[in-house]
């Protein structure tokens, strides 16, 4: 790759690629829409690459196959959209029980059930409330570009063994099938060293390891939930949010992935008019960036949530501006698509409300 | 004779493979988990592959096997330690990867991910323990529980109309693409038990030789569950589980280069 490259990609496109720059050489999936580009992108460029690719019997089985080359130590991941990761829940509790790290990507698309393949935002509280069972927590990261697409694809993978935790990329059927220029970033060079302290590899003269979930002794259950609870904490060094004209703002539009980037539009919009608003976007969703949001609202602002759901998000803006103001709340349903004039007269309303 | 000639003469001809844990097992009188482990240490330890394994244990009472088997362990959610260990050999194709999973958790939940692994030919070796019962979870029927057997959840007798014949795995298996060795033993008797070592032996070399997917299907006793004293459950074995579920090799391709 030339220095300064620019690719005109897909973000599911972006994904693949920034999981190949980040150094993924295990890929396992079933294919599903919106997001084929990704394993089928995957299925020449692991092998290519010296890795493998596995097009699994199903979404239970891809996601296990990761959890088993997690455990080796390996940067693997695993892609879907909504219904699919619902199924691949199974071993990404297993997997944030056992301290197993991994990228999983999903592309939402409408639900509940078959719902569609359209864009949602359906799936925020499954990726942020950890998704399956037990009390467990996945990084979670949203992109609102195909840029950010690539970049963070890249980021979840460092951060997966950083915290020895599964990392959710969290985009949408519009994030995946829009195209955009991309500045790609050089490969990393993964070090072989990576995950050597508790990773499998045949236990050759050292003690035996065992990569597990299951803790019966007394206490033993207690004292890893704690641990991971601690781990969850430390998360918060990983926030991200972008800011978009708020300091003046009398409204905060808080909107996260391709909803927050049309929201920015509606904003661009509406200062044009001089109307005094601006945008906050989560980057990542787990963990949230509440305090920055807080700080927002001590400070006199209001707030109002939109997201292509029907209020999940909105609970956390609440949660974290509480003290000092309350959010409204527009959703756009799971089945229409959005444009930046739909979100003029919310906004306008909310802006008008009180508080 | 001297006491120091008898010392001389004494041959040491059965110790504790090193690979097995100086402890006693958590298991019932008569189960048969001890021995299929000990079939496995012993082989780890004859063909040298104790430093290179890397075992899924799986779910159920045979879950606590990496408590026994001092190799490096990953532990799999309920019937996927086949995707799992498709999972660890294509991430790290030079170690020994080994599953070691129950009827319930292969034949009923994991069913997929058995004839698939098996179907893709992935370089693992899979023991199959089949005692015809749901052990740790209280004794329920499982997909291998046999016409007219008692469990919590059939108390009047497994019943074809109602739910339908038992699973022949080792048939199953045979019957797949990616299969070269699928075999049957039952550990019942040290007649068995040689025969089921042998078996093993071939399955993990299936694996070592890189030829593709090995299965063994070992029938054991749960007599806690059957309602036994351990010398019917061996009999029961004998009598009830070989005529339904005979001994032998199903599919052997490992003399044949195997489907590689």
């Amino acid at each position: 790759m030339t220095k300064n490259e620019r690719k005109f990609l897909k973000g599911n496109e972006a994904v693949a690629h920034g999981a190949l720059a980040a150094g993924c050489r295990c890929f396992f999936g079933y294919p599903i829409t919106p997001q084929n580009d990704i394993p089928e992108f995957m299925s020449k460029a692991m092998v290519d690459a010296g890795g493998e690719f596995v097009q699994a019997e199903s979404e239970v089985a891809a996601a296990n196959m990761l959890l088993g080359a997690g455990a080796c130590g390996i940067r693997a991941m695993t892609s879907s959209s909504s219904p699919g990761v619902s199924l691949k829940q199974e071993a990404i509790s297993y997997m944030a029980g056992s301290e197993i790290p991994a990228v999983i990507v999903n592309m939402n698309r409408g639900g509940p059930g078959l719902g569609d393949i359209g864009p949602s935002q359906g799936d925020y509280y499954q990726s942020t409330r950890g998704g399956g069972h037990g009390d467990y927590r996945t990084l979670v990261l949203a992109p609102g570009t195909v840029q950010e697409a690539f970049d963070l694809t890249m980021l979840a993978f460092d951060l997966a063994f950083k915290y020895r935790n599964p990392v959710l990329v969290l985009g949408d059927a519009i994030i995946g099938q829009m195209k955009e220029p991309v500045a790609m970033r050089p490969a990393v060079k993964v070090s072989k060293a990576e995950g050597r302290s508790w990773r499998l590899e045949g236990k050759g003269t050292r003690k035996p390891r065992i990569i597990k979930s299951l803790f019966l002794d007394d206490g033993a259950l207690a004292g890893q939930n704690r641990h991971l609870q601690e781990k969850y904490e430390a998360m918060r060094d990983e926030i991200m949010a972008e800011e978009f004209q708020v300091k003046d703002a009398e409204l905060v539009v808080v909107a996260y992935g391709s909803i927050g980037r049309i929201a920015k539009t509606t904003v661009r919009k509406l200062r044009a008019k001089g109307k005094k608003v601006g945008l906050f976007r989560p980057i990542t969703l787990f963990p949230f960036p509440d305090a920055a949001l807080a700080r927002l609202a001590k400070a006199g602002k209001k707030f109002l949530t939109i997201e292509h759901n029907l209020g999940q998000m909105v609970d956390d803006v609440r949660l974290a501006v509480r003290a000092h103001a309350d959010s409204g709340f527009f959703g756009v349903y799971p089945g229409d698509m959005p444009s930046p004039e739909d979100f003029e007269e919310p906004i306008l309303k909310a802006l008008r409300r009180k508080k | 004779m001297s006491a120091a000639s008898t010392k001389e003469q004494e041959v040491l001809a059965f110790e504790r493979p090193k690979v097995m844990a100086e402890r006693a097992t958590h298991y019932c009188p008569g189960c048969h988990h001890g021995v299929a482990h000990r079939l496995v240490a012993e082989l780890l330890t004859e063909m040298e592959l104790v430093e290179k394994t890397i075992c899924v244990t799986a779910i159920g009472c045979s879950v606590f096997l990496y408590n026994y088997l001092l190799v490096d362990s990953v532990e799999a959610p309920h019937g996927r330690a086949p995707a799992v260990a498709t999972g660890v050999k294509r991430a790290r194709p030079d170690n020994f990867v080994l599953t070691y999973q129950g009827d319930g958790d292969l034949a009923s939940i994991g069913l997929a991910e058995i004839m698939h692994c098996a179907n893709r030919g992935e370089r693992v070796s899979v023991v199959f323990v089949n005692n015809t019962v749901y052990g740790m979870t209280g004794g329920q029927m499982a997909p291998t529980t046999l016409i007219g057997q008692k469990t919590t959840t059939c108390p009047g007798g497994r019943c074809r109309e109602r739910e339908g014949m038992p699973i022949k795995m080792a048939e199953i298996i045979a019957g797949l693409g990616g299969t070269v060795f699928s075999a049957r033993a039952a550990l019942n008797n040290v007649k068995n038990i040689r025969q089921a070592k042998k078996f093993l032996k071939t399955a993990f070399e299936v694996q070592t030789k890189g030829l593709g997917f090995g299965f063994v299907e070992l029938l054991s006793a749960c007599p806690t569950n059957w309602k036994m004293n351990p010398v019917k459950a061996n009999q029961r074995i004998e009598t009830e589980m070989i005529p339904y579920f005979p001994l032998g090799i199903y599919k052997d391709l490992s003399n044949e280069g195997g489907v590689c």
